[in-house]
């Protein structure tokens, strides 16, 4: 006689608890805020999000990932290659400066920017705005704030791929007589195309749904509307539910679609984990 | 290489390195001061004003914030230390027609913006809540929104280790004549541990600076105002200074619980294998 592992059998009194848990927290929240937002008709529901401040909002987000993301791409790289083939003095505090965004309140980290940059009473705005810029209540601030929150997302999925796939293919290349850049984009950048991709997924998804820290460095000025402030503002001041909720579906909506993404590169490549965002 | 990494420092340093020392100096009221024109270091002295954070942070309101969201996220992180055992115990052990969808939906809270989960549970759990459940300016209803944001991290954590788990020691209990509790509490839950440390810790994280999914159902009143929220209002309020002592303190508080949470975690994964 085996013995089966535990909870093999009478296993069904679990899993109706789980998914009734389940089905409570996420699977009713998310089916009414799709219901909510047709519930007055498609037509409605386009008018919402085809109005000029919606678009408006929806084009800056979009612009704002334009900057953020290769930015983060690049700087997520060259860290990873310094923390997955490198020992040098600092190495830990790099490696933990890329976590600050993870473990500190967006709020904070908006705040911490304005304390910085904001045009009065910071340690470096009033020089700025001395010289014209505006870093703060500004895109220039938006982009700032949205690169700070999701710094980590590049270099966290790719570190342990590069960890996977070791340095042999590259060191040949090196005696064949292949230089640095050569051997990054035909050798390493090939092998890590997959958790680069995983990272960019990320990187986008947070800076599209970032509201708190983009909330306090934008001033709440119509011009500096992203997709998230703009779906808070139509509740807040023009209680306007619908507007809100065509809002929340359009950003809903590219987040299922960064979960199938996901999924596929999940799939792809098994280094690959849900836990880093 | 060398000019790599100087970009590097330098990126990091316009993007976290100096706001993060620029929110400690304002929070701990340090500031710099330079005497006369020269930029000498002998020129400069360093003031600090200790009285200020600590009149800032021991005010009612913000004593009362910070004690809202360090107990909430407390309570958030265990609630979904046991949910996270059990929803990834199903995942592994179970199977079932449609396990995965119920796979992506954990995800979920993760890709969703919080903004937009903060506007779906205002409205249904608000004052017109299509369900006939107001928690609308409540406790519960920021303990319902946490713990929908806070979801995937305990499983996701623990779910690799459970599944790198053969059965082969719960067997051996088994033959041995441990009931299915005393095999999970013995066998089972020391391997798990670890992971649910670590899940508890990402949890209590994510749900001490949590904003946008709180912020709506929070409504106004100081019964529901977290650390982020009153931070927020503080900044509002045109006081950024004492939003950086309240700041400081809730990063230092939590720090503090964290490596608290893990030492109690170690001695009792101690006692139970023993």
């Amino acid at each position: 006689m085996t013995a089966a592992p535990i909870g093999a059998r009478r296993m069904w009194p679990l899993r109706a608890a789980v998914l009734t848990y389940l089905a409570l927290l996420v699977g009713l929240p998310v089916g009414y805020l799709f219901y909510n937002a047709f519930s007055s008709g498609f037509g409605a529901f386009w008018r919402a999000v085809t109005q000029p401040a919606a678009v408006s909002a929806l084009w800056l987000s979009a612009k704002i990932a334009l900057v953020v993301v290769p930015v983060n791409t690049v700087v997520g790289i060259g860290a990873a290659l310094l923390l997955a083939r490198r020992r040098f003095v600092g190495r830990r505090f790099l490696d933990l400066t890329f976590d600050v965004p993870i473990a500190v309140s967006p709020i904070i980290i908006g705040l911490a920017l304005l304390l910085a940059y904001a045009p009065l009473g910071s340690w470096f705005g009033p020089w700025l705005a001395r010289h014209g810029i505006m870093a703060i209540f500004s895109p220039t601030g938006i982009a700032l704030a949205s690169m700070a929150v999701s710094l980590p997302y590049v270099l966290r999925s790719v570190v342990p791929v590069l960890v996977e796939v070791g340095e042999t293919q590259e060191a040949a290349a090196r005696t064949l007589g292949a230089g640095a850049w050569r051997r990054f984009f035909t050798i390493t950048l090939p092998a890590i195309r997959w958790g680069v991709l995983y990272g960019v997924t990320l990187t986008l998804a947070r800076t599209l749904g970032e509201f708190g820290a983009v909330l306090v460095v934008s001033g709440n000025q119509s011009k500096t509307q992203t997709m998230t402030l703009w779906i808070a503002n139509e509740w807040e001041q023009n209680y306007n539910e619908l507007s809100s909720f065509a809002g929340a579906v359009v950003l809903a909506s590219i987040s299922i679609v960064v979960l199938v993404v996901l999924s596929i590169l999940r799939s792809r490549e098994k280094r690959l984990h849900v836990d880093i965002a | 290489m060398a000019g790599g990494a100087t970009l590097l420092v330098g990126y990091l340093s316009v993007i976290v390195l100096l706001p993060i020392a620029a929110l400690a100096a304002h929070g701990l009221g340090l500031s710099i001061h330079t005497h006369g024109a020269g930029l000498a270091f002998w020129d400069w002295s360093v003031h600090t004003d200790f009285a200020a954070f600590w009149s800032a942070v021991t005010q009612p309101n913000a004593r009362a914030a910070i004690w809202l969201s360090l107990w909430l996220s407390l309570a958030v992180a265990a609630v979904n230390a046991v949910a996270g055992i059990a929803i990834a115990w199903v995942l592994v052990r179970d199977d079932f027609v449609g396990k995965r969808v119920v796979e992506a939906v954990i995800d979920l809270p993760f890709a969703l913006p919080t903004i937009v989960a903060g506007v779906v549970f205002l409205f249904l759990y608000g004052v017109k809540s299509p369900v006939h459940v107001t928690l609308f300016e409540t406790v519960t209803g920021l303990l319902v929104a946490l713990l929908f944001v806070t979801l995937p991290f305990s499983v996701r954590a623990v779910q690799p280790v459970l599944a790198s788990l053969d059965g082969q020691a719960e067997a051996a209990a088994r033959t041995l004549g441990a009931g299915s509790f005393r095999t999970f509490r013995t066998v089972v839950l020391p391997s798990l541990l670890p992971a649910v440390l670590s899940g508890f810790g990402l949890a209590f994280a994510r749900a001490v600076g949590e904003f946008g999914s709180i912020t709506l159902i929070a409504g106004g009143l100081a019964k529901t105002t977290t650390a982020s929220i009153l931070i927020f209002s503080l900044i509002g309020a045109g006081k950024p200074d004492v939003a950086a002592s309240v700041s400081v303190a809730l990063l230092v508080l939590s720090l503090l619980l964290l490596a608290g949470s893990s030492a109690l975690a170690r001695r009792i994964s101690k006692r139970l294998s023993s």
